[in-house]
């Protein structure tokens, strides 16, 4: 059975659905993932040690393990203590979750990397310490990080592709489903590739617009 | 928490991790000859090694691994390759780290100060000696640590394989999740298994790192 | 009566890490509108001296007591945040690395804590920044980063910052040591015009010329203790003790 790609444009507009979709379980996994890190980067840093410790353990079992595995903990986990979650809002907390735990990693260390003479200065204003950790310690934390994070959120969409195992009707799944009519997975797993490519460009595109605006701000 | 049960599916878990272990020990072999490879395409002097390498980097680590195995295992035999599930796994997911580690070799060797390389050059060696002899093992002792986060990634990456059937770590958790329906327990014995394997190679990167280290 | 008590009186302060004593029994009272240079060789205490006056490096021992009130209150850990930051509120500080905000702006850095700490609103904060941004001629720069600006401009915002607040008392820790020498002269002149407008200022420095040119008292810190005080003209050009003279004449022969 040879190549045939003509097969492809009839199932167009499927793909393109899931290329919204993949697009949009980003964009949500990703924000959790963002204002997550940075909330669990302030309970591991900050919070009293009987909240610290345990959830020190769990970061740590959570970046030890297979993002695919927690899926399937959360999405099979969740419907077992009676919570029946959309497939995608499982999604969305999975990806986002196991994210904002390595997230949460960077942010944590550039917090701790940030200028000591800044605290200073704003406690020397009169800011209280959770004033000076808010307004001025995090903002240039997080600045610091849009780098790394801005990576964190490509390897995200790529890993978005996971989703399609707990029945999200994401690319991945679209093209699986175009296969299972068409019996043709080379081509449709290679039109799959194509689109999160250009996805993937202009992810990247945006992200270094983001890196470029905040330069000034160093 | 189900001991009982912990503890009578627990020899399952263990003839997993071993598939797993075997799929992380072949995948970054595979990938770490992938790397030199590609790293060796993309500093090379000839334009054509420099754009296959960087189409290599850029389709590997622009699309997911996912799709890749996927194209490779379910779209292979159209294109007359035919492997099964394990062999497509370490090919796939080899390939794919290849890539992430190309990247890595190329920046540890770009990072080498100029100025040795004009000492090098200033003292008579040539091209290649001053890279054998100069850049190379200044650049060596500068990966270790980044590889390792590639391996490290690449030992959890290996789940993959669950979504082409390959009875490893996380497919059994898959299973025995389906008909215990204890997902709790399962994910708590995986994920341990998972833990320690990774745990050892960290110390072993760590290990190295420190016996190759400069003072 | 009240016109008796010192506007800062510092009594008896100590400092030690461990058995390290940096300062040991300093005593020091500043008058309203008075204007105090500390000098004296690195690892003095003098810097320490200074950052304890708005507890940044709180004292083992001894008391600070600024306008009447105690700066150093022995009190339960919430109150004393409470207090300690009405207290710094009163009590501004420059330092020598200037420790502006990289992410706000000019206009924000001077702003912040005011519109935080007072709630001015956005129209008050703007003329608030304004008037500070002038009052050290950089008002030109109001909606630069700090990333943007030279040493002396970055030296000369924290100080509108500082002031933004209407301190009592403003504290310079070295603000000029940082700075490539043609740039001192435009933070000098900045503290000058302070010293006109009768601000009570304590200042670490290590530039004898400006401190015999704008200070009322001079002090002489050496190995935690003030060895001679007096008036520049006193201190720098006919000093009692030997190890005022020989940190003089060192200090001298450096700058040549």
């Amino acid at each position: 059975m040879g190549l045939d790609f003509t097969v492809v444009p009839s199932y167009a507009d499927a793909l393109l659905l899931g290329v919204l979709w993949t697009i949009a379980i980003t964009v949500a996994a990703g924000l959790l993932s963002f204002f997550g890190g940075i909330l669990f980067a302030v309970i591991a840093l900050y919070a009293p040690l009987v909240i610290r410790l345990p959830f020190r353990f769990v970061a740590w079992l959570f970046m030890g393990t297979p993002l695919l595995l927690q899926l399937f903990l959360i999405y099979f986990g969740l419907v077992q203590i009676g919570i029946d979650l959309p497939a995608f809002v499982a999604g969305v907390i999975g990806l986002g979750l196991h994210f904002a735990v390595y997230n949460s990693e960077l942010i944590q260390t550039a917090i701790i990397a940030v200028d000591k003479g800044q605290m200073e200065a704003a406690r020397t204003l009169g800011l209280s310490r959770r004033q000076a950790l808010i307004k001025v310690v995090i903002p240039q934390a997080v600045r610091d990080v849009i780098p790394p994070i801005g990576n964190m959120m490509i390897a995200l969409l790529k890993d978005s592709a996971l989703v399609s195992v707990i029945g999200v009707t994401e690319l991945t799944l679209s093209a699986q489903l175009a296969i299972g009519r068409t019996y043709r997975p080379f081509e449709f797993y290679a039109a799959a590739a194509v689109l999160y490519y250009i996805i993937n460009l202009g992810m990247e595109a945006v992200i270094r617009r983001i890196e470029r605006r905040t330069q000034l701000s160093r | 928490m189900d001991i009982d049960l912990m503890l009578r599916v627990y020899p399952y878990f263990l003839e997993a991790a071993w598939v797993t272990i075997q799929l992380s020990v072949l995948t970054i072999l595979l990938g770490l000859a992938c790397g030199i490879l590609g790293a060796a395409g993309r500093l090379s002097r000839f334009a054509l090694f420099r754009f296959i390498a960087a189409a290599y980097v850029s389709f590997f680590r622009g699309t997911p691994a996912l799709i890749q195995l996927f194209l490779l295992y379910f779209g292979g035999p159209q294109v007359g390759i035919q492997l099964d599930a394990f062999e497509a796994g370490v090919i796939g997911l080899g390939v794919n780290i290849g890539a992430y580690m190309t990247e890595t070799m190329r920046g540890a060797i770009i990072s080498i100060d100029k100025g040795q390389i004009e000492a090098s050059r200033t003292l008579g060696l040539s091209r290649f000696e001053t890279f054998r002899k100069v850049t190379l093992p200044q650049a060596m002792r500068l990966m270790v640590r980044p590889l390792g986060v590639n391996i490290n990634a690449q030992i959890k990456g290996t789940a993959l394989v669950a979504a082409i059937s390959v009875v490893e770590l996380t497919y059994t958790a898959q299973r025995y999740i389906g008909s215990t329906y204890k997902p709790f327990e399962m994910f708590l014995i995986a994920g341990i298994l998972y833990l320690i394997i990774i745990t050892a190679v960290g110390k072993l990167v760590t290990f190295i790192d420190r016996r190759v280290r400069l003072p | 009566m009240t016109e008796k008590t010192p506007f800062v009186e510092i009594r008896h302060a100590q400092k030690s890490y461990g058995s390290l004593e940096v300062l040991k029994d300093i005593s020091l009272t500043v008058e309203r509108g008075e204007i105090v240079a500390i000098i004296g060789p690195s690892g003095s205490g003098k810097s320490t001296l200074l950052r304890a006056i708005n507890d940044l490096d709180p004292l083992t021992g001894g008391e600070i007591i600024l306008d009447g009130v105690q700066v150093n209150k022995s009190l339960p850990h919430r109150q004393y945040e409470k207090h300690i930051n009405e207290m710094r509120q009163q009590i501004g500080m420059v330092f020598q690395h200037f420790n502006l905000f990289p992410h706000l702006s000019v206009r924000d850095n001077v702003t912040m804590a005011p519109k935080l700490l007072k709630g001015i609103s956005g129209k008050e904060a703007d003329k608030l920044a304004e008037e500070q941004l002038a009052h050290v001629g950089m008002l030109e720069r109001i909606d630069y980063y700090p990333s943007q600006l030279s040493g002396g401009q970055k030296q000369r915002v924290a100080i509108a910052r500082a002031l933004a607040m209407q301190p009592k008392l403003m504290l310079f820790d070295e603000a000029t040591s940082a700075l490539d020498p043609e740039l001192v002269e435009e933070v000098n002149l900045v503290m000058k015009k302070l010293a006109e407008e009768h601000m009570t200022m304590i200042i670490v420095t290590h530039e004898m010329d400006f401190a015999a040119s704008v200070c009322d008292r001079v002090l002489f810190m050496d190995q935690g203790v003030v060895v001679e005080e007096g008036p520049p003209s006193k201190v720098f050009k006919n000093p009692d003790k030997d190890r005022t003279k020989e940190f003089l004449r060192k200090h001298l022969e450096g700058s040549k």
